[in-house]
Parts: structure tokens; C-alpha cells; sequence
């Protein structure tokens, strides 16, 4: 099979029937540019109807909420100092996840972290930021001017802001739905609403571009779609993205989730900590480790068979992914097990990359 | 159903298929909430009856013996590929059983009602099982379960009602599991039905469990518990520690060929293929089937060096 790239595969905004049965984008269909085209000449497989789309609000714990059925899952964290979001949905459903936060929280929209780049992530970025705003003043508006002001903050990795400016053609993304403000250390602090927040930089895992956010006081975790309950983990070669990085990003949630105690000890091994994926249920670490050991066992089995001197032709035809295929795999859709045992391989055949240096 | 001798599954056979008959069965309901109204009150103390199905419970399965699970080939090499090491990662060793599972361990089993005040009406059963200190909370109010994208527990989310005289728990939302404690797993997209079933001094507890990932059939087990006023309910601790050196974020599994699942086999005198599981495995017509297949040389006795 040929990768993503060579099929001309781009990022499109696509739409696909989501896990629970309501229509929800996925971030993007696959399909190359020119097939999309000529779908729209051709009025075949039309977008969903995201009139009938709705946006469903799980309160968590603390003051965060998850949103359901705009695409990605959302978390909504609320509280006297404003309203900070992980991700924005979908665009089509902009107007729907606005609404949902209002019933959550009359406060101002003041800041957005993206997890990545995909617009099952990102679509609702220009919407809801103006919808927002940044508190500002001094030299601050006095240089720049009111647009300091009326929209809220969107921040992500640096490799978001560089891959989103410098999209072109049809892939290219409104400004206003750009990033302003990046990162590119390890990990960047902020306080907000009576919570410690951290962003955590995950390198080379679902994209080059990943972030989890870690609400301290809350105890939530936002994961991305590094974690996901509904496929295997979408690995975006073309974007950056490794096998390595993923199960480091798995770990790292493991790492950081304590489960709920019972006379001290986390005997029970659940809740504690809650986990919000990219996409699909509400988690705690128990389901976190399952997926870990589920993607660290496959990964394992393809090193194996690449060890044994295996060509991607015959990995795929031994099926390494077969006792978990009833659960997450597919053979149609954005991410079926095929290209998830092609990530997999080429991650791990891939030649280092010459780093910079004298 | 630990007891997986040929000559169990006839009995068992028969109680699955009266037991997945029931949901169509005409019985006299009784109002929802009213403990007692059709059937015998299950509240108070239980011990298990450890003699039933010791070996499975206890000393816990062979490797490799998936007989009389109705298991599809992605269970079957769920199963192969387990290494029982995997239990010795740090958040594995505390790791509760999942209440349809739970049942069967080592464990003291504690029912009572909550009430609501005013009413009277019985709310809620809950559970208490001294392995784990696991707890199960079984509405009996009518409530929705909650929707798809809800977390999943241990306990999952139980609704119950009656059924002429027994009490029947339908649960959802359950995290990932194992239906056989060698690495056969339940998905957290099954859903379990329960049958608490009192007769005199004895509680049998019938758990069906529904997987559309890893069973072609549903899959029924039961469970026996002794009325005991006077059991103990001991406190279950347990603190992860590391108990093995190994690299961070390393899972133990088979990749290649598991070279134990010969072991079962040649032990007790069944066939392999038998050993494999499979819905037809449940069935006593399977017994005439396995006639014809080969059987592994018996393992030579170790006799140990004085």
C-alpha cells in the first residue's frame, strides 16, 4: 500500500460517523485532493448534516467539563477568572460548542490550547476565538492595537503555528485560526482559575506538534489524540508523527495519573486522576494502560518481525494486529488497521534523521 | 465454570439456555423498587463455596485452557500471547476484578439495601466483596444508564429488577477484563447480566456475559455463596511496588509461539484442539467430537532428588 504521502493524501476537514452514533468530523477523510474535488462536482457522499449534530456537555471533576460530538472531544475549564478551552471542534459545529460553553459559564473565553494540528481540533479556532477575549492593556494595546484584546489566546507548540502558516492552496488555514502564542520547551506553566496547568509537549508521537494538558488541581488530563478509545492511534507520518512518540505519550500519562485510593494505597487502580481522549469516553489510568499495553504489544510484534528481516508486504499479511482488530480496527474509514500497521512499520525502519550541529 | 471437565457442560448448557431464555419469560413483575415483593430479599452475609471450581479459583487456570469459553480466534490469541508477568507491573498488581468476574474470587460477599427514608422503597442494592474490597452499586430506581461516552469502572453501572423471584442486574459501562484469569478477555464493550437467585441458605449468583469483541455466544457462569451471618469482612491491602527491574513502559507478552500451551493438555489427557475453546466447546455433543482427536504423551512425573 502507499503511504499517505505518495497518494497525494491531504488534511481536508473530512466527516465521518463518530463512534456514538452522531455525525462528527474526524479531522480528515483522506481522500486525495483531486478525488475530493470531483466529489463535490459530482454531489457524491455529501458532508454530514450538522444541523442534526449535537453537542453533548459531561461534567468531569473539579471545574472541567468534556465535550462531546464536535469532532474532538473538548475540555471546558470554567471559573471566575474566565473560560479556558483544550481544542475547538469541528467549524461546522463552532456555533454549537459556543452555545455549550455558555451553559457552562457566562465568562469570558480568554484562552485555547491546541492539541495538534488536525481541524477535528482546530476547526473551531476562528470562531470561538473572537468569540473570546485577552485581557490586555498598557503598552500592549497601545503597540499592537485592539486586536491584543478581541479574541482569547491560542496556544500550541510551535510546530502548529509553523505547519498552519505555511499551509497552501486548499489547505490553507484562515490566520485567525493560527496559534498566538507558542511554546517550544518540554513543557509550559500557566495559573488559571485556581489551577495549575501544564502543557506537555510530546515529541514525535500522534504529530510533531502534540500537547496534553494537565490540570493539576482538577486532576484532568486532556490528552489529544495521543489517547483515543474509538481506533488504534492515528500515527501522521506525514506530520511528524512515530510510534516511539506515541507510547511515550502513553507512558507519560501513566506517569502522571494516580489512581483513586483506598485506605492510601491506589488499591481499586481507577479513577483518581480522570483522562479525556482526543476521541471517545471519559478515562482514568486503567484505560490508558490498557490501550499502553495494546499499542506497546503491536509494536513490539512488527519490531520482531522487522528483526526476523519481514517486509511490510508480508507483516501486514501476518496480521500482527489480529486479537485487537475486533476492538479498533477497520478496513474502511480515515484510519483503517492497514495504515496503522504501515505507521507502525515505517516508524520503526525509519533512518534516524541527522540532527542540526556544527 | 472453572470446572472445565466435559461432563460439567451438560449442566451448564441446560442453564444457559434457561437462563438466556428468561428475558421472554411471562413473570409477575413486581413494581420496581419493592425488595422482596416476588422474590427472596438477598441482603446479608455470604461465604463462597470454595470447593466449586477450586482450581480455576483459587490456584487459578492453566495456560492455555480456554475450554467451554465461546471464544472467537481474537480472544483465543489474546490469551496465547499473555504473559502472566503482566500482572507484575506496578499498576497491574492491585488491579481489581470487574464485577462480573469478581464474584469468583476469594472473597466474603456482603448485600444491603439502601432505602429512601420517606418511601420506604428500596433504591439500591450494594455490594461488598472482601477480594479488592470491591463494591457494586445495583439501582433499583428506574434510572437511564448513562450515556456512551461515560466512564467505564470495575463496577460498571448496574440497574436491577425482578424477575419473578430472582433479582436481575444489567450492567454496562464496564472497563476491560477477563473472562478466564489466563489472559481471555472481556472487552469494555460487553455488558453482563446477572442473576441473583436465593434459594433457603444458598445464593447462586448466574452472571451472563454478552461481548461482541471476544465471544460468539454469550458466556454464563455461576457461583455459589452460603449464608453466613457471622462472616468477616476483612480489609484487602495491597500497594503496588516495583517488584521487578525492568525498562520503563515495557510489556511482557508472547510475541512468538507461547511454549507453555502444551502443558494443559498433556496434563489432564485432552485433546489440544479442545483445549482451544470455542462455542461448540460448551456443548455435550462436543464430547463425541473429541473422541476422534489425539492426545498429547503424558508429561514424565519429576520425582525430586532427595
Amino acid at each position: 500500500m502507499r503511504g499517505l504521502r505518495q497518494q497525494g493524501f491531504r488534511f481536508a476537514g473530512g466527516c465521518a460517523l463518530g463512534v456514538f452514533g452522531i455525525v462528527a468530523c474526524v479531522g480528515f477523510v483522506g481522500l486525495p485532493v483531486k478525488v475530493r474535488a470531483q466529489q463535490a462536482a459530482s454531489n457524491a457522499p455529501a458532508l454530514p448534516d450538522y444541523s442534526k449534530a449535537e453537542v453533548h456537555i459531561l461534567p468531569v471533576q473539579g471545574n472541567i467539563y468534556m465535550l462531546v460530538g464536535a469532532g474532538g472531544n473538548i475540555t471546558v475549564q470554567a471559573g471566575n477568572d474566565g473560560v479556558l478551552l483544550v481544542d475547538t471542534g469541528v467549524a461546522p459545529m463552532s456555533e454549537k460548542v459556543l452555545a455549550a460553553i455558555r451553559s457552562i459559564s457566562s465568562k469570558p473565553i480568554r484562552f485555547i490550547v491546541t492539541t495538534h494540528i488536525h481541524p477535528d481540533h482546530t476547526g473551531g479556532n476562528e470562531a470561538i476565538a473572537k468569540a473570546g477575549l485577552t485581557i490586555a492593556g498598557g503598552n500592549v494595546v497601545g503597540d499592537i492595537g485592539a486586536s491584543a484584546s478581541n479574541q482569547a489566546q491560542v496556544i500550541a507548540f510551535q510546530s502548529v503555528l509553523d505547519r498552519m502558516s505555511s499551509a497552501t492552496g486548499p489547505q490553507a488555514i484562515p490566520q485567525a485560526a493560527w496559534p498566538t502564542e507558542t511554546y517550544t520547551t518540554p513543557k509550559r506553566k500557566m495559573f488559571f482559575n485556581g489551577d495549575g496547568i501544564e502543557i506537555i509537549h510530546i515529541p514525535a508521537a500522534h504529530t510533531d506538534g502534540d500537547s496534553m494538558v494537565f490540570f493539576r488541581r482538577s486532576d484532568v488530563i486532556s490528552t489529544g489524540d495521543i489517547f483515543v478509545t474509538n481506533r488504534y492511534p492515528l500515527i501522521d507520518l506525514q506530520r511528524g508523527g512515530n510510534i516511539q512518540g506515541e507510547i511515550a505519550g502513553l507512558n507519560k500519562i501513566i506517569e502522571i495519573a494516580i489512581p483513586e485510593a483506598l485506605g492510601g494505597n491506589d488499591v481499586l487502580q481507577e479513577g483518581g486522576t480522570m483522562v479525556i481522549p482526543g476521541h471517545g469516553r471519559l478515562c482514568d489510568v486503567a484505560d490508558v494502560v490498557f490501550y499502553q499495553e495494546m499499542v506497546t504489544i503491536i509494536r513490539d510484534r512488527i519490531q520482531d518481525m522487522i528483526n526476523k528481516g519481514m517486509t511490510l508486504e508480508q507483516v501486514k499479511a501476518a496480521k500482527p494486529t489480529r486479537d485487537y482488530d475486533p476492538r479498533y480496527g477497520t478496513t474502511s474509514g480515515i484510519w483503517t488497521t492497514d495504515m496503522f500497521v504501515e505507521a507502525v512499520y515505517k516508524s520503526l525502519t525509519a533512518k534516524p534523521q541527522a540532527t542540526g550541529g556544527n | 465454570m472453572g470446572g472445565t471437565t466435559p461432563g460439567k457442560l451438560l449442566g451448564i448448557s441446560g442453564l444457559l439456555i434457561f437462563l438466556t431464555a428468561l428475558p421472554g419469560r411471562a413473570v409477575a413483575q413486581a413494581p420496581p423498587g419493592w425488595a422482596g415483593a416476588s422474590g427472596e430479599d438477598p441482603s446479608g452475609s455470604w461465604t463462597p463455596r470454595f470447593d466449586e471450581d477450586w482450581e480455576e479459583r483459587i490456584p487459578g487456570p492453566e495456560i492455555g485452557d480456554y475450554l467451554g469459553l465461546p471464544i472467537n480466534a481474537a480472544a483465543r490469541l489474546r490469551g496465547d500471547a499473555w504473559d502472566a508477568a503482566l500482572v507484575e507491573l506496578q499498576h497491574n498488581q492491585c488491579r481489581q476484578h470487574a464485577s462480573d468476574y469478581g464474584w469468583r474470587g476469594p472473597s466474603n460477599l456482603s448485600i444491603w439495601q439502601e432505602v429512601d427514608r420517606a418511601t420506604q422503597r428500596v433504591i439500591a442494592y450494594h455490594t461488598h466483596l472482601s477480594a479488592y474490597g470491591a463494591e457494586q452499586t445495583i439501582w433499583m430506581d428506574g434510572r437511564p444508564h448513562p450515556p456512551d461516552y461515560a466512564l467505564h469502572t470495575w463496577a460498571g453501572f448496574s440497574t436491577g429488577e425482578w424477575e419473578g423471584d430472582q433479582l436481575v442486574i444489567t450492567t454496562t459501562h464496564l472497563k476491560e477484563n477477563w473472562i478466564r484469569r489466563n489472559g481471555i478477555p472481556r472487552s469494555d464493550m460487553a455488558t453482563a447480566r446477572v442473576h441473583l437467585m436465593k434459594h433457603g441458605n444458598y445464593l447462586t449468583v448466574a452472571v451472563i456475559v454478552y461481548d461482541p469483541v471476544y465471544l460468539t455466544e454469550p458466556f454464563l457462569r455461576t457461583t455459589d455463596f452460603v449464608y453466613s451471618p457471622q462472616a468477616q469482612m476483612a480489609p484487602w491491602p495491597c500497594e503496588p511496588a516495583e517488584e521487578v527491574d525492568r525498562p520503563a513502559g515495557q510489556v511482557p507478552s508472547h510475541l512468538g509461539a507461547n511454549p507453555f500451551l502444551d502443558e494443559f493438555p498433556a496434563k489432564y489427557g485432552i485433546p489440544p484442539e479442545a483445549t482451544r475453546g470455542g462455542a461448540e466447546t460448551m456443548y455435550p455433543e462436543y464430547q463425541l467430537k473429541m473422541k476422534g482427536m489425539k492426545l498429547l504423551p503424558k508429561p514424565a512425573k519429576v520425582v525430586p532428588n532427595r
